[in-house]
């Protein structure tokens, strides 16, 4: 009878609408596209008589992956608080180099090493994250302001490659169970730590509350203040790992092992690919590591079909494009059901 | 929580001013548990701030506030938490994409073995349902898929969890569809029978009626009675709330002489949201479109507009069939629009009074006459803007001089239909007046005014016609100088429909 009532969406049966909603959440999608990558890709590849995931294939792509999960592990975290880190590049670098140089080739200092790279890392993010949250500059800007002083840096004390790191510490990068580099498992497991703090913890769920509305949180009792910095911590520690663990397949530091692998906007473009709102507040490693995983296999395929590194790019701004429009049209679907979202 | 403890609460002599502006001038408020007290008034009376004061939101001037006969000083929202006091805002404090039990207990969660209790957050959370009887909602479903109502719901179990005996509710109703309006009855009611004190915020008389135990009313900051819901009939309740005489403080309507060509003209137009609609505005008229919220009269404004256009029936301007589809279509042909959220949809807060006011005219016009700088003076000196100088930023002026800058930049394009939605909400006196008068001016100039209020004193002062809605459609058609009974008989649906 009335034009509210019929407009107004019936209230849906409880037993079919989680059902529905579950089923494709922005983490499964990105598997499935994983899935469907990994078997056009071998068909793609099988065309040139070769196989995509043979032992040197895995090899390939889980290498590829290591370093940039690493970081992207840490990104997660940051953009989930609602924030943003840029300066991870220069980070990585400066923190292999760190590792590499207090090691100098000798076994005993291999923890000393690795200890004071973290603890640098860590004071690089406690820096971003209190120039955000008490200085209350954009994290845009601050970390990129952040990221142009660790260049400085490095542009003047280093030329090149320094540092060496020990044998026995190579073996990090180098050891392997059958395909399976060591470290891939590694990374794993800090990714699995990562999704136990996020979706566990206090402070995990307090990640989410401050990225899906600070005010919100803080009309809550969270301490958002706290927890932005923690994560920008966090998130440096991931990438103080990521040098260290560069370092050891280099054998030395290098200033710009970061930046040439582009791990800033990289990491950034598989937490989003992985299904995370760069708005914050949605998201999680699961699917980080299925965006990470994504690009590296892509990169694998594209080796093998020796496609020009021009293309490639095209196609994976096409792949990020995609997946984000998908995102959002899904987003959109849910914010009409209702107020919020 | 333990059920059948109750809380009561003692306002009294509560004074707040902002900015040396006084809001409340010695209010008076007793809250028992297990009653639904109502807080009636017109917009500005006060209601707001005094429910803040009591949620610890703002700290009163003077005053004491006792809970349980003890005397309390709450510095934050914490403090009145911590008192058993909990408000439910208009707008809604969830997580959209969060579960319903994340936002119950979010920065609470209990903890165990380093882990986040997930299971004892769930079950206390589904406790809390059950005892409410709200059986629908599941402590595990993420808030963004549940209904407007379903979350607000979530809202009063989040104010329950923290064992809060008082509870606020700032037009609780705003956002709700009509039948999700009954849900939300039954939910006060249940409520007042497990013993909670109900402080409730309207300024719907059938709510308050039908819902509340006993009524405070205020006007102007000040108390002005408490009685027993039973006691009070609605006209006295309109008397108490308007408390003036109508129409000495309005302009001059307009005479016969007045009215010119049909300048607007709906022809069975309608939306998702409203329908059947059938209206004109001439030139030189105002015509009041009167509604409760929520019944459909900004969405008229807003499809005149072209921002959610009419899908059905025609509009015509000046005579001639137009599509209005978007905003800068309606520029084009004249159509300007007041919205009623001035900073949020009037203006460009963090630009200068200069900016804003040319803000139309450069967005709609070409060339020479888009940079008119030099109007911009006899604009303002039109509107009578008080500001330091054309180039301080608007957000630094008062209410009043903000919704003046906003008819500056309607001005500035000399519209033939001006569309205004709550053109005096949240300004003093002295300038509701000027706008009161700016807009009879325009209309004598010509200009075909559609006008929305929820004042119905100043709805009813200013129209030369009134209009009511009720429902997404037009509920019938009222005189200049009609009384608020029948504007409000009309709009709450009495006299149609109710037999249909």
């Amino acid at each position: 009878m009335s034009v509210l009532q019929e407009n107004t969406l019936p209230v849906r049966s409880r037993t079919t609408r989680p059902a529905m909603r579950r089923r494709f959440t922005p983490t499964v999608i990105v598997y499935l596209a994983l899935v469907a990558l990994l078997v056009v890709g071998s068909v793609l590849v099988g065309l040139r008589g070769e196989v995509l995931l043979d032992q040197g294939g895995i090899l390939n792509i889980l290498t590829r992956a290591t370093a940039l999960g690493l970081v992207a592990i840490g990104q997660t975290m940051v953009i989930l608080t609602g924030s943003l880190d840029l300066s991870v590049a220069y980070l990585v670098g400066l923190t292999s180099l760190i590792a590499a140089e207090t090691m100098a080739g000798r076994n005993g200092m291999v923890v000393p090493g690795v200890l004071l790279a973290l603890a640098v890392a860590a004071g690089v993010g406690l820096v971003n994250g209190l120039v955000i949250t008490v200085l209350k500059a954009n994290a845009f800007i601050a970390t990129l302001g952040v990221a142009l002083i660790l260049r400085g840096y490095l542009e003047d004390n280093y030329t090149g490659p320094a540092g060496d790191v020990p044998r026995g510490f190579q073996h990090l990068g180098y050891d392997r169970i059958g395909p399976v580099p060591v470290a891939a498992l590694l990374m794993l497991a800090a990714a699995a730590l990562a999704w136990w703090y996020l979706s566990r913890t206090r402070p995990g769920y307090h990640m989410y509350a401050v990225g899906g509305d600070i005010e919100v949180a803080r009309l809550s009792g969270v301490p958002t203040r706290r927890v932005i910095v923690t994560a920008h911590v966090l998130c440096s520690v991931a990438a103080g790992l990521t040098g260290i663990y560069l370092a050891s397949r280099l054998g030395s530091g290098a200033p710009y092992v970061g930046t040439d692998a582009g791990y800033d906007l990289e990491s950034i473009a598989a937490v989003v690919l992985g299904g995370t709102l760069l708005a914050g507040g949605r998201g999680g490693v699961v699917g980080t590591i299925g965006g990470v995983l994504i690009l590296a296999t892509l990169d694998t395929i594209f080796d093998d079909l020796e496609v020009d590194p021009f293309f490639k790019d095209v196609v994976r701004g096409v792949v990020l494009v995609t997946a984000v429009a998908l995102y959002a049209r899904r987003m959109v679907a849910s914010r009409a059901r209702g107020r919020l979202a | 929580m333990t059920p059948g403890t109750t809380t009561s609460v003692r306002l009294t002599g509560i004074s707040k001013s902002f900015l040396g502006v006084p809001v409340l001038h010695g209010v008076d408020l007793e809250l028992r548990g297990g009653e639904v007290h109502a807080v009636m008034g017109e917009n500005g009376a006060g209601k707001s701030t005094l429910l803040k004061v009591l949620a610890g939101v703002h700290r009163p001037d003077g005053g004491t506030i006792e809970v349980d006969g003890a005397e309390m000083s709450f510095a934050s929202p914490t403090d009145a938490q911590r008192a058993g006091i909990a408000i439910i805002h208009q707008e809604f404090t969830l997580l959209p994409h969060r579960s319903v039990a994340e936002n119950v207990y979010l920065g609470r969660e209990p903890v165990r073995r380093m882990q986040v209790d997930r299971r004892r957050m769930v079950a206390d959370t589904r406790e809390l349902l059950d005892w409410l009887g709200e059986d629908g909602i599941d402590p595990t479903d993420t808030v963004a898929s549940l209904s407007v109502a379903q979350q607000q719901v979530v809202e009063i179990v989040k104010a329950l969890s923290t064992d809060a005996r008082v509870l606020g509710m700032d037009e609780p109703t705003a956002a709700l569809a009509d039948h999700e309006v009954e849900l939300l009855y039954d939910l006060v009611r249940r409520l007042r029978e497990r013993g909670i004190a109900i402080l409730y915020v309207s300024h719907r008389m059938r709510e308050v009626f039908d819902l509340s135990d006993r009524i405070t009313v205020l006007k102007d900051g000040r108390f002005v009675t408490c009685a027993p819901t039973g006691e009070l009939t609605s006209e006295d309740l309109v008397r108490h709330m308007v408390g003036r005489d109508l129409g000495e403080y309005y302009p001059d309507r307009a005479g016969p002489d007045d009215l010119g060509t049909v300048r607007l003209a709906l022809r069975g137009a309608g939306n998702d949201r409203v329908r059947d609609l059938n209206l004109e505005v001439r030139a030189g008229e105002i015509v009041g479109l009167a509604g409760l919220q929520g019944s459909g009269r900004s969405a008229v404004a807003r499809a005149v507009f072209g921002v959610e256009p009419f899908t059905r029936g025609l509009v015509e301007v000046d005579g001639v069939v137009r599509r209005v589809t978007r905003p800068r279509t309606a520029v084009r042909l004249g159509i300007a629009l007041v919205t009623e959220d001035r900073k949020g949809d009037g203006l460009a807060l963090r630009q200068s009074v200069r900016d804003n006011t040319l803000l139309v005219r450069r967005a709609a016009l070409r060339g020479g006459r888009a940079r008119a700088r030099s109007d911009v003076p006899a604009l303002l000196d039109l509107v009578a803007v008080v500001a330091r100088g054309e180039h301080q930023e608007v957000r630094f002026l008062s209410g009043g001089n903000q919704q003046k800058v906003v008819l500056a930049k309607w001005l500035a394009v000399e519209p033939r239909v001006l569309v205004v939605d709550e053109p005096t909400r949240g300004i003093d006196v002295g300038a509701k007046r000027a706008v009161h008068e700016l807009l009879r001016d325009l209309a004598r100039r010509g200009v075909a005014v559609l006008m929305i209020s929820s004042e119905l004193p100043e709805l009813i002062g200013m129209s030369d016609r009134i209009l009511v809605m009720h429902d997404g459609a037009l509920a019938g058609e009222l005189p200049a100088g009609a009384s608020e009974g029948a504007v409000m008989a009309l709009a709450t649906g009495h006299g149609i429909g109710e037999a249909a």
